[in-house]
């Protein structure tokens, strides 16, 4: 029997230079390296510090890859990169990087869309996706809800925020309460000493009239800092925990209600949750309680395959190559907006 | 020994194929400057593919990487660094990083490129090529040191002399990476030349989403 082809994957679309290996749907190597720290003190990714930050780590990244699965650069039969949506001076630096391998070791370059990776790193877990699936994915810098009936050709956007990504609300709410960045573990730690149902916070778009797959967490995050400015204000306490908790609910209700009416609306019985806050806790145990209510099959990837890392980019090109899908022209190079819709390019 | 030099410090991207020997010479076989803007990342490996077969030569067959370090504005200008480092250890070949001015012009001239927010990055030479000052990132009009200038003439106004027009060539890279070339091992890490700090800074406050006296 022939073996399945070995993927090279590249993720570079934020902070975490990732370099990810996956032959078929079993994740050799998943080496990652992050710039996080180098932006705490900003309080939010600094775009030129991880673009710094990539290049410096590309090469150990690859090196550390190839050595944890036993490989070498010879063996790989295919390779794959992000190449959006995401920072542009970041994802070029990953881009650059597969191109040059893939020229080096003469094997096809697959450009992929970072939020169809997040999707396809299940696959290594769970093993083939349910087609079609609903998938949900939340971090920093997206929040969308997708139609997934083909995940190597035919991913169609359902719904996405309006203003804030759900992870960039964790990070400002963290801010107000004086809790370190990134804020969504501190919030989820908090808030297990907290009562959800202290405070009631708005659901943004949660109305008859509004477009049902969309997000917006701008009031949430605003409605949570008035609240504790108030306090504040008058002198008293503020109840972290409390105000952690109730916030907290806030996103996760909205987020699994919006994600359970797609799959009912589209008769689809499978969830996939993925990115960062997928994380979450408290998304995760109410994501489980709302499936299984409504008889839909839940599927979320480790924590540590939610964030962001290099393989979901083999995974999703491991994909495309079972799909006999066209690799990339050679002119290839990153959109900072890549549509959902292109799922490589 | 089959040298692949590589810039992109400037808006015209650099891949050139030169033999290199051990007492100086420097014969170029083939070179292709593309007026890439901001689409080095687009079009470097393309480049590259296009030198090789303008030469009729393989990868296979280069058995050192040159790239300018800059300076250079630095989404591109990483661009070419990286592609230098991936594709050198892909390959199992050194890589050598040179001042991306050191290949601009020869003899005795000060070399200036656009920096973008109205600077120049520069540096000057001696007759002999060897870098005498720089390189620095400064507004044309503070900049002290003597011409002849060459580089980017758009600068001549505000420098308040002519400036001959010139590019990074595979010739001047290999020029400029001769010593590292001849002894690979005592090549320097391949450290983008940024001379700016990335912009950013710190927040101060926690500035509030509500003003000071109550909403009606
Ligand atoms: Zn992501």
């Amino acid at each position: 029997m022939v073996d399945e082809p070995l993927v090279l994957g590249f993720e570079t679309s934020c902070d975490e230079t990732g370099v990810g290996l996956v032959r078929g749907h079993t994740l050799l190597a998943d080496a990652l390296a992050t710039s996080m720290a180098e932006h705490e003190r900003f309080g939010g990714v600094v775009p030129e510090i991880a673009s710094r930050a990539h290049l410096e780590a590309m090469v150990p990244t690859v090196h550390r890859a190839l050595a944890d699965a036993g490989v070498r650069a010879a063996d790989v039969d295919a390779v794959a990169v992000t190449s959006g949506p995401g920072l542009t001076g970041a994802l070029l630096v990953g881009v650059a990087a597969a191109k040059a391998y893939a020229l080096a070791l003469d094997r096809p370059l697959y450009g992929v869309n970072h939020l169809a990776a997040h999707v396809a790193v299940d696959e290594l877990q769970h093993g083939p996706l349910a087609e079609p699936s609903i998938a949900l994915l939340v971090s920093g810098g997206h929040s969308s809800l997708l139609l997934v009936p083909d995940l190597a050709r035919d991913v169609e956007s359902l719904g996405r925020t309006i203003d804030d990504a759900a992870g960039e609300a964790f990070d400002k709410v963290a801010r107000v309460l004086g809790l370190p960045f990134p804020g969504g573990p501190p919030i989820d730690r908090a808030a297990r000493e907290g009562d959800p149902a202290a405070i009631g916070f708005p659901r943004g778009l949660t109305g008859p009239r509004d477009a049902p797959f969309d997000f917006s967490f701008s009031g949430l995050k605003t409605a949570v800092a008035r609240w504790v400015e108030a306090r504040q204000r008058a002198g008293e306490p503020v109840p972290v925990a409390n105000v952690a908790a109730s916030f907290q609910e806030a996103v996760a209700d909205v987020l699994t209600a919006k994600a359970v009416r797609a799959c009912r609306e589209h008769g689809v019985d499978h969830l996939v949750l993925g990115g960062g806050v997928a994380a979450n806790s408290r998304l995760r145990a109410l994501a489980e309680e709302r499936c299984a209510g409504a008889g839909i099959v839940l599927r979320v990837p480790s924590p540590r395959l939610c964030t962001d890392n290099g393989a979901m980019v083999a995974a999703l090109g491991s994909r495309l190559v079972a799909a006999g899908v066209a690799p990339s022209a050679p002119d290839l190079g990153a959109d900072s907006s890549l549509p959902i819709e292109v799922v490589s390019r | 020994m089959l040298v692949l030099a590589l810039d992109t410090a400037t808006p015209t991207l650099l891949a050139g194929l030169a033999r290199w020997s051990a007492d100086g010479g420097v014969e170029v076989l083939a070179e292709r400057a593309v007026p890439s803007g901001t689409r080095h990342a687009e079009l470097l490996t393309p480049a590259i593919r296009d030198v090789l077969g303008d030469a009729g030569l393989s990868l296979p067959d280069v058995r050192a990487v040159v790239v300018g370090l800059g300076p250079g504005p630095f989404t591109g200008l990483r661009v070419g660094v990286v592609t230098a480092a991936t594709l050198a250890d892909a390959r199992g070949l050194p890589a050598v990083g040179v001042c991306s001015l050191d290949a601009i012009g020869t003899g005795a001239r000060t070399v200036v490129t656009d920096a973008r927010r109205k600077e120049v990055y520069w540096a000057r030479y001696a007759e002999s090529g060897a870098r005498l000052d720089g390189p620095g990132v400064t507004r044309p009009e503070e900049l002290t040191v003597a011409g002849p200038f060459v580089g980017d003439p758009r600068f001549a106004d505000r420098l308040g002399a002519p400036v001959t027009p010139a590019d990074v060539t595979t010739a001047g890279l290999l020029r400029a990476a001769g010593a590292q070339l001849a002894g690979p091992t005592t090549a320097a890490p391949l450290v983008p030349l940024y001379l700016r700090r990335p912009d950013a800074t710190p927040p101060t406050a926690v500035k509030p989403v509500t003003r000071a006296e109550p909403r009606p």
